[in-house]
C-alpha cells in the first residue's frame, strides 16, 4: 500500500466515524422526539391549551405555564438584549487590551459555565429579598438574564470579531468617528450573528425550571399574568411537576407540554436560521 | 393496552361523576353557613411537593367557590417552605413532616405564630421487585438494620438480614435527602431524622425510583403510597411488623384502612398545612383552611392519598377556630 493509498484510507475512516457520530446525536434526539410525540401528540388540543391547571390530568391545561414562558421570553429579552450586545461591543471595540481587560474576559468566559440553580440563588437574594420583587415575574427574567449574559457577550464578540478589518478602515479613512464606525458599519454588519446568539440564548433560558424554583417562581397559578410584578409559572416547571405525579395520565399531559415548550424552541431556532441566512444575502463586501 | 385505556377512561368518569354528587351534596350546607363569592384577596402557599396534590385539588375546588381569590401554590419541597414561611413571606406552607424546632425557633424570631394542621395520611411504602420470592414481610428491626448510617458499606446482602434470604446482593431505591419523605422514614425507622447509609440510589423524582425497583429484582426501596397504587402491575409491597401487638398483629400490609386506623404503624405519616397568624385576618384565607379541611377527606382520597378519620378533621376544624379567634384578639 503506498503512502497516499494510506492517507485516503485513513482519510475514508474519519469520514465514517464523524458520521457515525452525528448519527448518535440525531438518533438519540429522533427516539426521544418519537417517544413524547407519540404519548403527548393526542392530548394536545385547543381545551390543553386554555385550561388552568387541575388535579384531573384529563381536565389539566397549560394555559398559564405557556403565557408565562411568553411573557418571560420577553422581559428576558427587553433585559439581556442591550446589557449583553453594549458589553459585547465595549470589550470587542473599547476595551484596552489591559490586566482589567483580561480579567474580565476570562470571568465572563467562567459565568458561562456556571450551573444555572446558582444563578437562581444569587437571584432569590438580590432580586426577590434584596429588591423586594418577590417571586414575580421580573424577578425570574432577571435571574434568567444574568444566566444568559455571558453567552450573548462572547457570541456578539464573535460576530463582531468577523466583520473584516477594512470595514472599519475604510469608515474611519471617511472621517468617521469610533462611535459612527460601530453604529453604522460593525452592528449592521454583524446583527444577524448577534440575533443568532441571542435566539440560541434565549432558548435556553426558556428550558430553565431550577433557578425559577428557587426565585419563587410556582406550579399552581390560576391565572395569566397581567404585569411583570405577578406571580407566575412556566412550562418547564408544568413539565417537572406532572412527570413526578403518581398517576399515568400525568405523564401523557407532561409529554403534551414537552411538545408544546419544544414547538416554541424549535419556531425561536427557526427565526435564528432565517435571520442569519437573510443577514448573509444582505451583506457582500 | 385498549384495556388499560378503557379502564383510565372509566375511571376518570367515575371520578367526575363521583364528584359532581359530591358538590351537589356539598353545595347545600355550604350556602348554609354563607359562605360568599365576593371574598377577594390571595393566598400564598408553598412547600411539599407531596403535599402539592391535595392542595391544588383544594384550591381548584375554591376557584369555584371564591372565582375572586387568587390562591398560589409552590413546589418548593418543605424545608424550601418552611424557610419562606418562617420569614413571613408566605400565608400557609404544605409540610410533609411536622415543622423542626429550628424552624419554630426562626419562626419565633421573626414574630410569626402559627397554627399546624393535619390534612391527610401518607402510608410509607416498602416495595420490592414483584419477582423476589424470598421476601414475605420485614420488621422494623430489619428496617433499620438495612438503612442505618452503620450499615453502609458492610451489609450487602439479603441473608445478612434474615439468614434464609438468599445470598444476593440487596439493591436500596428512595427518595432523596432533601425530602420529607426521607426525614420521616429515617425519623420512624432509625430512630432520628435524616440519618441513613448514603450507598443508596436517591431520587426526587419517586417514578424513577418506581422505575428502579420494577427493573431490579434484588431491588428493595420506599416511597409515598401513591406511587406503591399506580404502579402495582409493576411492584410488590412488604407488610412491615412493628413488633408491637397492640396496634394490629404482626406484619401489616399498607392499605386504605390499616393506614386511617393507624395500624400500619410506624410508617404512616400525617401530612400537615401550617397557618400564618396574620393570614388569619384575611376572611378569604380563613375561609380557604376551612374549606380546606371540610373537602381533604374526598379530595386526598382522590389524588392518592388516605384522609384522617372523620372525627379527626373535626378536631382540626376546632383548632383552627381556637387559632383564629386568639389571633384576632
Amino acid at each position: 500500500m503506498t503512502n497516499s493509498e494510506k492517507n485516503r484510507l485513513k482519510d475514508k475512516a474519519f469520514q465514517v466515524f464523524g458520521v457515525f457520530c452525528t448519527f448518535i446525536g440525531l438518533v438519540v434526539l429522533a427516539v426521544f422526539l418519537f417517544d413524547i410525540i407519540l404519548e403527548g401528540a393526542r392530548r394536545i388540543d385547543w381545551d390543553f391549551l386554555v385550561s388552568l391547571p387541575s388535579r384531573r390530568a384529563a381536565r389539566a391545561g397549560i394555559l398559564t405555564a405557556w403565557v408565562g414562558t411568553l411573557w418571560i421570553l420577553v422581559l428576558t429579552t427587553i433585559i439581556a438584549f442591550p446589557l449583553g450586545v453594549a458589553a459585547g461591543v465595549y470589550l470587542e471595540e473599547y476595551a484596552r487590551k489591559s490586566k482589567m481587560a483580561n480579567f474580565l474576559e476570562i470571568n465572563i468566559a467562567n459565568l458561562a459555565g456556571v450551573p444555572s440553580i446558582i444563578y437562581g440563588l444569587l437571584g432569590l437574594e438580590i432580586f426577590v429579598r434584596q429588591m423586594n420583587l418577590g417571586g414575580s415575574l421580573l424577578a425570574g427574567a432577571l435571574t434568567l438574564s444574568l444566566l444568559i449574559l455571558p453567552i450573548i457577550i462572547v457570541t456578539t464578540r464573535e460576530a463582531i470579531k468577523s466583520v473584516p478589518r477594512s470595514v472599519r478602515d475604510g469608515s474611519y479613512a471617511l472621517g468617521a468617528s469610533k462611535w459612527q464606525t460601530v453604529w453604522n458599519q460593525v452592528l449592521p454588519a454583524s446583527f444577524g450573528g448577534i440575533l443568532t446568539g441571542i435566539i440560541l440564548a434565549l432558548s435556553r433560558a426558556v428550558g430553565e425550571a431550577a433557578p425559577l424554583i428557587v426565585i419563587g417562581a410556582l406550579a399552581y397559578v390560576p391565572f395569566t399574568p397581567s404585569s411583570p410584578l405577578d406571580e407566575f409559572t412556566v412550562l418547564p416547571i408544568q413539565i417537572f411537576n406532572w412527570t413526578s405525579r403518581p398517576q399515568a395520565e400525568f405523564q401523557t399531559n407532561a409529554a403534551a407540554a414537552i411538545i408544546v415548550l419544544l414547538i416554541i424552541t424549535f419556531m425561536l431556532n427557526g427565526i435564528a436560521v432565517y435571520l442569519r441566512n437573510r443577514q448573509q444575502k444582505k451583506i457582500k463586501w | 393496552m385498549l384495556n388499560f385505556k378503557l379502564s383510565t377512561k372509566l375511571n376518570v368518569a367515575v371520578l367526575i361523576g363521583a364528584t359532581m354528587m359530591f358538590s351537589a351534596c356539598g353545595g347545600g350546607s355550604e350556602e348554609g353557613s354563607g359562605s360568599g363569592s365576593d371574598l377577594s384577596g390571595s393566598i400564598q402557599i408553598d412547600g411539599s411537593s407531596t403535599v402539592y396534590p391535595i392542595t391544588e385539588a383544594v384550591a381548584e375546588e375554591f376557584r369555584s367557590e371564591a372565582p375572586d381569590v387568587r390562591v398560589t401554590v409552590g413546589v418548593s419541597g418543605t424545608g424550601g417552605g418552611m424557610k419562606k414561611f418562617t420569614r413571613g413571606e408566605i400565608d400557609i406552607v404544605d409540610a410533609s413532616r411536622p415543622m423542626k424546632p429550628a424552624e419554630a425557633e426562626l419562626a419565633k424570631e421573626h414574630g410569626i405564630t402559627f397554627s399546624e394542621l393535619k390534612v391527610a395520611y401518607d402510608g410509607l411504602t416498602v416495595v420490592i421487585n414483584p419477582e423476589n420470592t424470598w421476601v414475605k414481610d420485614i420488621t422494623t428491626e430489619e428496617l433499620k438494620k438495612i438503612w442505618e448510617p452503620a450499615a453502609q458499606g458492610t451489609l450487602k446482602r439479603w441473608n445478612q438480614i434474615r439468614s434464609e434470604w438468599p445470598n444476593e446482593e440487596i439493591h436500596l431505591y428512595g427518595p432523596g435527602v432533601e425530602s420529607g419523605t426521607y426525614d420521616y422514614f429515617t425519623e420512624a425507622v432509625v430512630g432520628e431524622s435524616g440519618a441513613s447509609r448514603g450507598d443508596y440510589t436517591a431520587s426526587e423524582d419517586d417514578n424513577v425510583l418506581v422505575q428502579g425497583v420494577a427493573t431490579d429484582i434484588n431491588a428493595l426501596g420506599f416511597f409515598g403510597f401513591a406511587y406503591y397504587e399506580e404502579n402495582q402491575n409493576k411492584l410488590k409491597v412488604v407488610p412491615v411488623d412493628d413488633l408491637n401487638d397492640s396496634n394490629g398483629k404482626g406484619a401489616i400490609t399498607p392499605s386504605l384502612e390499616t393506614v386511617k386506623d393507624g395500624s400500619y404503624a410506624p410508617l404512616s405519616r400525617p401530612l400537615f398545612i401550617y397557618v400564618n397568624s396574620k393570614a388569619t385576618a384575611s376572611p378569604a384565607a380563613v375561609e380557604f383552611v376551612n374549606f380546606y379541611l371540610d373537602n381533604a377527606a374526598e379530595l386526598s382520597q382522590e389524588v392518592g392519598y388516605i384522609p384522617l378519620p372523620a372525627e379527626m378533621y373535626k378536631e382540626q376544624k376546632q383548632k383552627f377556630e381556637q387559632f383564629v379567634k386568639s389571633a384576632q384578639k
